[in-house]
């Protein structure tokens, strides 16, 4: 797969359609660049106002100001005294974290079968994994909360995690595609050596593809630490079982007009995504790029 | 191997989408079992249900609104960051940043630096002499302004094109320039060819993603009503300004797990894929470009 050489080469800035040699270039030059910080200004603009009014008092987010005065941390305290969130943020890391590690489990193994074993009906499978990846889960959601409900699971997240130990598609998808950029004489070779094919996954397959199941792990941990859709179907009578997200989006009503605590758990649902994304941004970028870039 | 993997295609897709058809046909509360009602549920959605059309116009404007600006304002940032040579990453992560915000934290930040009484948004406003509008709590502008939210979070789609842009061989650019090409000749016959296929997929998956619109809808009407919280019922605030963001997932939902009337769920489910079923149809069309025995 060429796009990820291209998104790291071009992450030191070699190729690209023109270079600026002719006269009026520098004049472009200039234009650029003002529109790319003009543009970066308006992006990072939420995120400085959020962080800003998450230090204000109560008293001070209703009044006209912008810069906190003076900075008040206590709405970092009080978030966590006013409603459960640290129990949230415990049911968060719970559910991403089984999601993440059954997803593993159950998708590695069949996102090599589908890139490096020669099995029948493997196209046709592939084509099930797209489907079952993209359809809105509204789709399906009548006859799964019927289940689980036989089951006695809802008004917990079990519903949410469980599946993902018989493999989750977008996950498939993604290692699968990671998987196909392996030449399959390695897999060849370790055949020869006597490896079956589960020999031939954890020996080579595996070492070679860390950066790509690291992708999909990190991906699959943030799908559930910012799913909504799912809590609230399973979940949204039972706040003890909420996820923080979920929290958050039932947080602000609650209190009034207390926009400096409500962007206080902004924040804190914001940051652990964040700090994962510098530790691992390279391996995320490649990610995406996978899932988009074709042939 | 596999097995786990089909045993999971079977029960959590294959099952479902066959029982979701027959629950269709029935009406069920979950505390009865299902009675066989025929085609009433589908006559009930074409003829009766007086929400559902509010719903369904609702999804197809974000479709048609907010898939192509967020498509052209990636292309338009992505053309852009592949110019700019120093400080790439710098760029890059500025503008991907807001994609990795969770959606319910970046709606919330959203409502509120649009909230009319003390956000930054109509303070800046106000400080230029402007009187800012209602935004989300406006029925006409709450739909644009989840729009400008979707631009903002546009980073994932931003880094595909930004990929594909950089992938194009720059000895092309050099053929065509030879070739007596002009940089608007060179975008048409060079840039656009190769960016196609991603182009494409960009358009499909966003079409997929805007019909099944509900998390940003559901945050939004919910924190800018003011009345979101445990003792709030979802429908209750659902759609709030006036409807203008109930969309037809939200819809779905309300009828299925709010009035617990599964069986017309299930039907609005039904209508639901088979209008996804028509965009997976091209888009697997594409897919069938990289299977193991073709080009990738």
């Amino acid at each position: 797969m060429t796009a990820i050489a291209s998104s790291t080469s071009g992450a030191r800035g070699t190729a690209g359609p023109q270079r600026p040699r002719r006269s009026g270039s520098v004049l472009i030059w200039i234009a650029e660049h003002t529109l790319l910080t003009l543009l970066a200004v308006l992006f990072i603009a939420p995120i400085v106002f959020v962080l800003l009014t998450s230090f204000m008092s109560s008293n001070q987010t209703l009044t006209a100001s912008l810069w906190p005065q003076p900075w008040d941390v206590r709405n970092y305290a009080k978030a966590f005294t006013e409603v459960p969130l640290g129990r949230w943020f415990g049911n968060s890391a719970l559910y991403a974290g089984l999601v993440t590690a059954f997803m593993l489990m159950s998708s590695v193994p069949a996102a090599y079968v589908l890139a490096k074993v020669r099995i029948r009906f493997s196209n046709a499978i592939f084509a099930a994994v797209i489907v079952a990846m993209l359809l809105p889960p509204q789709v399906t959601i009548v006859p799964l909360y019927i289940m689980w409900s036989k089951l006695g699971l809802t008004g917990t997240l079990w519903p949410l995690i469980l599946p993902n130990l018989l493999g989750d598609a977008f996950s498939i998808f993604l290692l699968r595609q990671f998987f196909l950029t392996i030449p399959s004489e390695y897999a060849d070779a370790a055949r020869i050596d006597g490896n079956g094919e589960l020999g031939v996954l954890l020996r080579v397959i595996v070492p070679m593809a860390k950066p790509g199941i690291a992708a999909a792990g990190i991906f699959s941990f943030f799908h559930a630490w910012n799913d909504y859709f799912g809590p609230l179907v399973y979940a949204s009578e039972n706040p003890g079982n909420w996820p923080v997200a979920y929290g958050l989006a039932m947080f602000h009503g609650s209190h009034g007009t207390d926009w400096g605590t409500t962007m206080a758990v902004t924040m804190l649902v914001t940051v652990p995504v964040v700090i994962v994304f510098f530790f691992a941004q390279r391996t995320f970028v490649e990610g995406i790029t996978l899932t988009g870039v074709k042939g | 191997m596999l097995l786990p993997a089909l045993l999971g295609l079977a029960i959590f897709f294959v099952y479902p989408l066959v029982a979701n058809v027959y629950f269709s046909f029935t009406s069920f509360n979950l505390l009865e079992p299902p009675r066989w009602i025929g085609l009433r549920n589908y006559t009930y959605l074409f003829t009766q249900d007086p929400q559902v059309g509010t719903a369904a116009l609702n999804t197809l404007w974000l479709v048609a609104i907010l898939v192509p600006v967020r498509i052209v304002m990636a292309l338009g940032v992505a053309g852009l960051l592949v110019r700019a040579k120093r400080a790439s990453g710098f760029w890059r992560t500025i503008f991907y940043l807001p994609a990795l915000v969770p959606p319910v934290a970046s709606v919330v930040a959203f409502v509120f630096l649009f909230n009319p009484g003390t956000g930054p948004v109509n303070e800046l406003l106000r400080h230029l002499g402007i009187r800012g509008p209602l935004w989300f709590n406006d029925p006409s502008l709450a739909k644009p302004s989840l729009v400008m939210m979707g631009v903002w979070v546009m980073g994932d789609i931003m880094i595909i094109f930004l990929a594909s842009l950089l992938d194009v061989p720059r000895e092309q650019y050099e053929a065509a320039a030879l070739d007596g090409a002009n940089g608007a000749q060179r975008v048409r016959y060079v840039t656009i060819p190769h960016l196609g296929p991603v182009l494409v997929f960009a358009v499909i998956t966003g079409v997929i993603d805007a019909l099944q619109y509900f998390t940003e809808a559901a945050v939004a009407s919910s924190v800018a009503s003011g009345r979101s919280g445990v003792s709030v019922k979802f429908e209750q605030v659902l759609g709030y300004p006036n409807n203008s963001l109930l969309t037809y997932t939200e819809w779905l939902y309300v009828r299925g797990f709010s009035n617990f009337q599964l069986g017309y769920a299930a039907a609005l489910a039904v209508l639901l894929f088979v209008v996804t079923a028509v965009f997976l149809l091209l888009l697997l069309r594409r897919f069938n470009a990289f299977t193991p025995d073709g080009r990738a």
